[in-house]
């Protein structure tokens, strides 16, 4: 039971300047486990990105503590602790630093001091993983925001963080997009077992993650596995949240008089439920 | 935006074009102050075969070149056009007042205007065989001597190369603003001069606000990527000098000697 806390924080509390006294977070808790991957959900304004930016120090802290892998986030000890983690922001064109594909790949390497022919290696094989290979001497303006997105992966897998964050990082792209740079991560988090934190209002993206949780006022509203989270229905909805397409359907049929069971359907499921309901008929 | 020649880049695989972009940098600046030296028409012939020998290597097609010298038209005609009819000496062929034409004024009107195609070929010919990156990296290359006396040559290198890779994307989003402002019926290109600088006003501040919010992303992106200023960076592309940009540089060293020889 005595799992690894890579993440811990406690009572984290931020205000951001002329806000009047409202509290971005506001005595924030959590704990993350090594190798898990949890997914923050919460409407806009519920303090998901600024929680994912005081992680790193990219916040100052007001008050509160964040412990990454064992390494309390101080002024010393801030640069390493972002070699520990990777971040992956929202807007695919405005975190594109270097000029080509390749160079921008390199760019967390050259930070880090990397010797050159290393680098070549890591940038090599971070590109290849992302089956961005063929693109290496491309601009970014001749690339689709799916693509950047799979190149800003690229160089945080080059980097070899522990922890990757994805800031929203699939809300710009268009499904096609979504789509692979989600199954790009899947693969990475197999491969690496690396800890994913995703922010997101992607409700499938939410729904393949080991443990939800839902951050409301800058508060933790409420966590737990995914099919504890979605079961909830109408209360994701009053929240400002969306629902899986399988509790929407349910909640439809409901409507029609026809029972449903009360429990979170993944797809498969809502499909065996239909067809058993079917044959009883 | 498609007619600017002046900073684009023909990808290409010529001997020109693999020569190291410090060397480029150089011996093109070199070359523009020796054609100061030329002062007859032989010196002018020599450098005109030189330039056409090297566009001919490069195997970008002469028409880029003309087109780069078109923007700069008007003020070639208005310079020489001044030279022909101010400069007095020699054989004076028609006088009308304070205005002569003159054999020295038609000689150095045709000198000028040799001048002003060699800068021009020459400083197109270093722009469409170089990327810009290439020519950024250069720039760095050759201020880093500088750095004795504290000129921050690495942030002014990231910064120039920073905002080189965002020409494209300011290109596009300067469009789509002005599409949007277009369909909520504002005119471009209309109307008197105070109206037409009234009506980029709601293309400057939307792409003043987006930059500065690209900025604040793009910092915040570099910084969670380990970014602590220039110290201890390594570097991803490295400039290779090989024998053919010593070549280029002992071609300019004998180009000097026969110019200094035609004078």
């Amino acid at each position: 039971m005595d799992e690894q806390k890579i993440i811990q924080v406690e009572q984290l509390k931020y205000e951001y300047p002329q806000s009047d006294g409202h509290l971005a977070l506001n005595n924030l808790s959590v704990s993350i486990n090594a190798g898990e991957w949890v997914a923050i959900i919460g409407h806009n304004g519920s303090g998901k990105s600024t929680f994912a930016k005081s992680l790193n120090g990219l916040l100052d802290l007001q008050s509160g503590s964040v412990m990454i892998d064992d390494l309390p986030l101080a002024l010393d000890t801030v640069w390493s602790i972002r070699k520990k983690i990777g971040m992956v922001f929202q807007n695919p064109d405005n975190q594109f630093v270097g000029a080509t594909v390749e160079d921008d790949v390199a760019f967390g390497l050259e930070n880090q001091g990397v010797p050159r022919p290393e680098m070549i290696e890591r940038v090599q094989e971070a590109v290849k993983r992302v089956g961005m290979l063929d693109y290496l001497k491309r601009e970014p303006s001749r690339l689709s925001g799916g693509q950047k997105q799979r190149v800003a992966l690229a160089g945080i897998i080059a980097q070899q963080p522990e922890i990757l964050i994805l800031d929203e990082a699939t809300s710009m792209l268009d499904p096609k997009g979504r789509e692979e740079v989600l199954a790009t991560i899947h693969k990475l988090k197999q491969e690496t077992n690396m800890t994913v934190l995703s922010i997101t209002h992607d409700i499938d993206e939410a729904a393949s993650a080991d443990r939800i949780i839902i951050l409301d006022n800058g508060q933790v509203y409420d966590q737990g596995t995914p099919a504890d989270i979605f079961a909830y229905g109408q209360r994701l909805l009053d929240l400002g949240l969306d629902v899986p397409y399988p509790e929407k359907l349910k909640a439809a049929l409901n409507k029609l008089q026809i029972e449903m069971p009360t429990d979170y359907l993944t797809t498969e499921r809502m499909v065996d439920y239909l067809w058993t309901l079917h044959s009883k008929m | 935006m498609n007619k600017l020649i002046l900073g684009r880049y023909i990808p290409g695989d010529s001997i020109l074009h693999r020569m190291d972009p410090r060397a480029k940098l150089l011996a093109s600046f070199y070359y523009i102050g020796i054609i100061f030296l030329a002062r007859t028409w032989q010196a002018y012939a020599l450098l005109l075969v030189f330039t056409l020998v090297l566009i001919g290597i490069s195997k970008i097609k002469l028409d880029f070149f003309i087109k780069g010298v078109k923007p700069l038209l008007w003020l070639i005609l208005f310079t020489v056009l001044l030279q022909i009819f101010f400069t007095r000496g020699g054989h004076v062929y028609w006088q009308w007042g304070f205005l002569s034409l003159t054999q020295y004024g038609l000689i150095n009107g045709a000198y000028i205007f040799m001048r002003f195609v060699l800068i021009i070929f020459m400083s197109t010919l270093l722009t469409l065989t170089t990327p810009p990156l290439s020519l950024a990296d250069a720039i760095e290359s050759i201020l880093k001597p500088l750095k004795v006396v504290h000129f921050p040559v690495y942030e002014v290198a990231l910064m120039l190369s920073i905002a080189l890779r965002f020409v494209p994307t300011l290109m596009d989003e300067t469009t789509k603003i002005m599409d949007a402002q277009r369909a909520r019926g504002v005119d471009f290109g209309e109307g008197n001069l105070f109206q037409q600088m009234k009506a980029i006003v709601p293309i400057l501040i939307p792409l003043f606000v987006s930059s500065f919010n690209r900025a604040d992303d793009l910092a915040t992106a570099m910084e969670a990527r380990g970014y602590q200023g220039g110290e201890g960076r390594s570097k991803y592309r490295i400039l290779k000098w090989r024998t053919k940009d010593t070549v280029a540089f002992i071609l300019m060293g004998l180009l000097t000697i026969a110019l200094i020889f035609l004078r």
